[in-house]
């Protein structure tokens, strides 16, 4: 990367965030599940939540972090981080440019520090729009970044994820960052750091199987897909149908497997009530 | 075997798949003295796809762990063709800690087509139990030695293969997921699994290659002296450390296998943008 490529991206972002700030979007999208159509700015102002049926739409990582944080209080870490493309995938590296132009980002994750109603947080958001939020070997070194700054730090960890898992097309490379922040996150915990891992819709393979599913406390919002393998591939190997709310939240609150469920309406209100009894 | 050296990655992981490869217990009965295996994770039940237990290595008490897969359609289906459910992984975890306390090393055998993908083993926590297999092996204070026998794949082997010396049989395969999956996923056609396995980089040459293993055991007649003579060596290399040592090294060498990403600048402390 240039520095002109460096400049033209933040511009870019720059642009973009202009934009959000002065509502002047008159984009529309469409609620996956009921298909109804509304203006962005309404479903912004919602928090990304369909007014008509309640569904949880994905968010961009920003937008996340701008439901969550203090405004203006978030500076981003390691955002130039790019994949060498180690196994010469094919078609990887043009897949890669074309969402790094859709996004302005260089991979699937968004880290940095900020603060929660004062609280200063170690915050990283897996963005599912970018290759699933698939784990390759950006997202794990930027996640392990995070995690040694935080221990670093002494500032409690958040990380919201939304994945399908590790990344193809970086192969047994992408299965080691789940060795990799696995790792980083337990030594964070053993060294007395405090690990909110939020689980967002899907968080599915190869990120439920490492550090989202060692969180000090595990969050997750309404209705998440949360699983190790997916329902299709379940289906597909035992060959029935699988009951109505498998593997959702819900489910897997009735199983043991998560503290709470959160409603994003409560997301900073319930983070800070826990970040405010775990400080020290 | 020693005149097939020029199997395609394909062929690589038909031969992994190959019934009649020695199993786990062959492994034992080889390499080790008077085996004994601990069986069951103290919450639920005991998971025969794991078997784990104690034995002598040269004199020396260590505990062994690997996934155990059927030679016949019986066998097979008592240990769920070697695929793993969270109770096993469970199984394994206790055996470490039990080791850790006893200061004993843990030798671990990787030949998984991957961990389970059941109704169950979802409802118990699928996930929860690989993610705490991990992390509990990335920092065990006692020396850890894995070999990959025949096919590493998924989550499901990655449990049982952090480990501060990874070695592979040289015919064998190690991977994100079976080439069948890859296929199906990348183009929705399993039948061009030889095509995903090309491109896929999975063999024990390649990966040597990229310093995801730490080294090739050759098969055929030198396999099982070849394995001794590097537990031997591992386990008194690694006998020199410390266990913390041991912990901070394990890490530092996950921590490294970052795929030569390009870093353009460390973060420099101040705001790239800010919302």
């Amino acid at each position: 990367m240039t520095i002109d490529d460096i400049f033209k991206q933040r511009k870019k972002r720059w642009n973009s965030l202009i934009r959000i700030r002065r509502n002047e979007t008159v984009e529309e999208c469409e609620c996956p599940k009921c298909k109804q159509r509304e203006t962005v700015d309404k479903v912004r102002a919602n928090k990304w939540v369909c007014r008509n049926c309640g569904y949880y739409l994905s968010m961009a990582p920003m937008e996340r972090i701008q439901m969550v944080c203090d405004e203006g209080s978030f500076r981003e870490m390691n955002g130039d981080f790019t994949s060498e493309d180690p196994l010469h995938f094919p078609d990887y590296g043009k897949k890669l440019t074309a969402l790094h132009n859709a996004t302005g980002q260089t991979d699937a994750f968004v880290s940095g520090v900020c603060r929660i109603a004062g609280i200063k947080v170690a915050l990283g958001v897996l963005d599912s729009r970018f290759l699933m939020g698939s784990m390759g070997t950006v997202v794990g070194e930027k996640i392990l970044r995070l995690t040694e700054y935080a221990g670093r730090k002494k500032l409690p960890l958040i990380i919201f994820s939304a994945s399908g898992g590790a990344r193809m097309q970086e192969g047994l490379f992408s299965l080691m960052q789940m060795a990799k922040t696995a790792a980083a996150v337990d030594r964070f915990k053993q060294n007395g750091g405090l690990f909110l891992s939020f689980l967002t819709n899907p968080t599915t393979g190869g990120v439920s199987a490492s550090f989202a599913s060692l969180g000090d406390i595990i969050l997750a919002e309404p209705d998440a897909l949360i699983c190790f393998a997916g329902p299709r591939v379940i289906q597909q190997t035992i060959g029935q149908t699988l009951p109505e709310g498998f593997q959702h939240a819900e489910f897997l609150l009735e199983h043991g497997m998560l503290d709470a469920i959160v409603e994003r309406e409560k997301c900073r209100e319930t983070l800070y009530k826990l970040l405010a009894w775990h400080q020290k | 075997m020693g005149t097939k050296k020029q199997l395609t990655p394909y062929e690589k992981v038909l031969t992994a798949r190959d019934v009649k490869r020695p199993g786990i217990m062959e492994y034992i009965d080889m390499l080790f003295d008077d085996f004994m295996e601990l069986h069951g994770d103290r919450l639920y039940r005991d998971d025969t796809s794991i078997v784990g237990g104690i034995a002598l290595f040269h004199g020396m008490p260590v505990t062994v762990i690997g996934n155990r897969k059927g030679k016949n359609t019986e066998e097979n289906i008592q240990y769920n063709f070697g695929m793993t459910s969270p109770e096993g992984f469970r199984k394994a975890v206790r055996l470490m800690n039990q080791a850790e306390k006893f200061g004993r090393p843990v030798i671990t055998f990787v030949d998984t087509p991957g961990a389970y993908p059941g109704l169950e083993a979802e409802s118990n926590g699928q996930s929860n139990a690989i993610a705490e297999s991990i992390a509990r092996m990335s920092c065990l204070k006692v020396p850890t030695v894995a070999v990959i026998t025949g096919e590493g794949s998924s989550g499901g082997a990655l449990a049982l293969a952090v480990a501060d010396s990874v070695w592979m049989l040289e015919n064998e395969v190690y991977s994100i997921l079976s080439p069948e999956g890859f296929a199906s996923i990348l183009w929705k056609d399993a039948k061009r699994a030889p095509e995903a396995c090309e491109i896929m980089k999975i063999t024990a040459e390649e990966l040597k290659e990229f310093g995801l293993i730490d080294g090739i055991i050759p098969e055929g007649k030198k396999l099982f002296p070849a394995l001794d003579k590097m537990f031997l060596a591992e386990l008194t290399r690694l006998g020199k450390f410390s266990g913390s040592a041991l912990a901070a090294n394990r890490y530092q060498k996950f921590r490294r296998m970052d795929g030569l990403y390009k870093n353009t600048s460390a973060w420099d402390g101040k705001a790239r943008i800010s919302n």
